[in-house]
């Protein structure tokens, strides 16, 4: 348990703008960073103990978090002066620690078909890309664009690579991908153009599991390079299709 | 639970939604849900359904449905034509139909979005807590999809009520080719200066690229200020954002979008989601600007007005029984006549 410090990277004050009739956005920095993201975690889980009546949903981001409410309630007014008063409270707040999800990858090979040009692309080897991939502690600082796909940060400036000039008009479930300065695992099967260094055997998004998702804001992400056999035996063993 | 219709033909994009997958949204997921919620909320209080019934939202053209038990059926939304076994029906009408039954919904002539409800409901799995079809992620309505020939859907075998219940003709919303729009400025109006004027008095068109993600405007374009980014940390989007990116040209946010990084100006009124719902391509829009307090008395108004419409749907048990006794079939009945008109349940509501 660590004690949130409201960071100086944050704004003094939160910023409040309206969304529509129902929504409300507070924003707490305008920055991607960790210190940032950890005020919008503890804001998070602040908002959902307090159980504000008219709060509907509380959505995190990078760095502000949506506050979804009920117009026959509550209203921005009354919102903002309870969430200026939880905000006052941060700093003594003791949200509980961040959990690190560590997510197998089975890189490169059939399952990676980008992982050479990532390479070649940054003149470095395979398993340099591997290491450098699988070494941090990734945080999760959103999840979004498709259900579960989380928003990571903190790759390898040794890795970034462009997207693919044109992108591939299907890319696999549990793919693990890197755009630009970005790494991420495709949650579902869709259309992308991310370079493709590995697959997970894991999924991230389940509908019809009790909690249909493996990931959460706010909680951080490890790599864990994995053979492909291992990789078979998982994926066969009911983690994927 | 028993079959209640088979799809001989699909129509352009017909989908199965109930009011919405809500409290994922956290989780990348977005609400979904009948994109006029005004209309399809009418159509299941039709049938006698709970408002969290799920029907078919149709788009353009409506399918060609074969009836396999008796239900009562009720279509509201976009003017669509519709009729059963060729015999034209009534529309924001309920409508009793028997196994064997051949509906039949063509091209709207006005509004894009029809509503069919079912008494009963139509019964496909919940998913995360609502039957809502979101084909971005291939999850909930039936399979995931839009329907295909061959489908058959399924409800409950409970039996319909069989009331004879109809919004009176004067009271349907007419969907017209010019739109106006209440929308309040944010949440990035500071992005905008002149940007602002622009989009408030100028009027836009509907493109063709208009889906249940968004719906994409053509118009004068609705520059930033020079002093501020071109874009924003990607964060996630309600139904109504209006998003402009770098070419200045308006999006309208649905109920399918999840996260964006472009500034947005403003955001439309929940109520009038409905509208950009029935707005074709071609159509004009324009907005209108509303402050927070106005735009929440309007939407306590709708909220009392679904109210009102059910109470005015409670119906004695006396009147009931006559109706089930007359056994009146709608498709045949003069609505005009003062007999008729005296026996009709109507359903109140202001536009």
């Amino acid at each position: 348990m660590e004690a949130v410090a409201v960071n100086r990277q944050c704004f003094d004050r939160p910023k409040f703008r309206l969304a529509g009739d129902r929504g409300l956005l507070v924003e707490f920095g305008d920055a991607i960073s960790p210190e940032i993201n950890q005020t919008v975690r503890a804001m998070s889980f602040a908002l959902e103990t307090a159980a504000v009546p008219g709060v509907r949903e509380v959505i995190p981001t990078y760095r502000s978090v949506v506050v979804v409410y009920d117009p026959l309630t509550t209203r921005p007014s009354l919102l903002s002066t309870r969430i200026l008063s939880l905000y006052e409270g941060l700093a003594r707040s003791e949200p509980p620690a961040p959990e690190e999800n560590v997510i197998p990858v089975c890189y490169g090979g059939e399952y990676g078909p980008d992982i050479a040009f990532v390479a070649e692309y940054n003149h470095i080897g395979v398993d340099d890309v591997i290491r450098l991939h699988s070494e941090p502690s990734y945080p999760i600082y959103m999840l979004g664009f498709s259900p579960g796909f989380p928003f990571l940060g903190g790759l390898s400036e040794k890795l970034h690579t462009p997207r693919l000039t044109s992108p591939r008009t299907r890319v696999p479930a549990g793919s693990v991908g890197i755009a630009n300065n970005q790494t991420g695992i495709y949650p579902i099967a869709s259309p992308g153009g991310w370079q493709l260094i590995g697959r997970s055997p894991v999924r991230l998004f389940d509908p019809d599991r009790p909690n249909p998702f493996l990931l959460r804001a706010g909680d951080t992400l490890r790599f864990e390079p994995i053979t492909p056999d291992e990789y078979r035996r998982r994926a066969v063993g009911g983690e994927h299709d | 639970m028993t079959d209640i219709f088979k799809v001989l033909s699909p129509g352009a994009y017909t989908t199965v939604q109930d009011l919405g997958r809500f409290g994922w949204q956290p989780f990348g997921v977005p609400p979904s849900g009948m994109l006029d919620d005004f209309a399809g909320r009418v159509a299941n209080m039709l049938v006698g359904n709970p408002d969290t019934a799920a029907l078919l939202e149709l788009t353009f053209s409506g399918p060609t449905l074969k009836i396999l038990a008796p239900a009562t059926i009720a279509l509201t939304g976009a003017d669509m034509p519709f009729s059963i076994n060729g015999v034209p029906a009534l529309s924001w009408c309920a409508v009793p139909v028997q196994s064997g039954d051949t509906v039949t919904l063509g091209m709207a002539r006005s509004g894009c979005r029809g509503y069919l409800a079912v008494s009963q409901g139509i019964d496909v799995p919940l998913v995360m807590g609502s039957r809502s079809c979101y084909v971005g992620a291939a999850i909930g309505g039936f399979k995931g999809r839009p329907l295909q020939a061959g489908d058959r859907l399924r409800c409950d075998p409970g039996a319909a009520d069989y009331l004879v219940r109809r919004v009176p003709a004067e009271l349907v919303p007419a969907y017209s080719s010019e739109i106006t729009l209440r929308a309040i400025p944010g949440p990035q109006d500071d992005f905008f200066d002149h940007g602002l004027d622009v989009f408030f008095n100028a009027s836009f068109a509907v493109s063709p690229q208009a889906d249940r993600m968004g719906c994409r405007l053509q118009g004068p374009v609705i520059s930033q200020l020079e002093t501020m980014p071109q874009s924003i940390i990607s964060e996630p989007s309600l139904p109504g954002g209006v998003q402009i990116p770098q070419d200045g040209q308006p999006i309208i946010l649905l109920n399918e979008q999840t996260v964006g990084g472009y500034t947005k100006i403003a955001t439309v009124i929940s109520i009038d989601i409905s509208r950009v719902a029935q707005a074709l391509p071609g159509d004009r829009i324009r907005f209108e600007r509303i402050d927070i307090d106005a735009a929440h008395a309007l939407y306590r108004h709708q909220a009392s007005l679904f109210e009102r419409i059910r109470n005015e749907m409670e119906i004695p048990a006396a009147e009931k029984q006559r109706f089930i006794r007359e056994g009146r079939d709608p498709v045949a009945v003069d609505w005009d006549s003062p007999d008729v008109a005296d026996k009709l349940i109507h359903c109140l509501y202001q536009i």
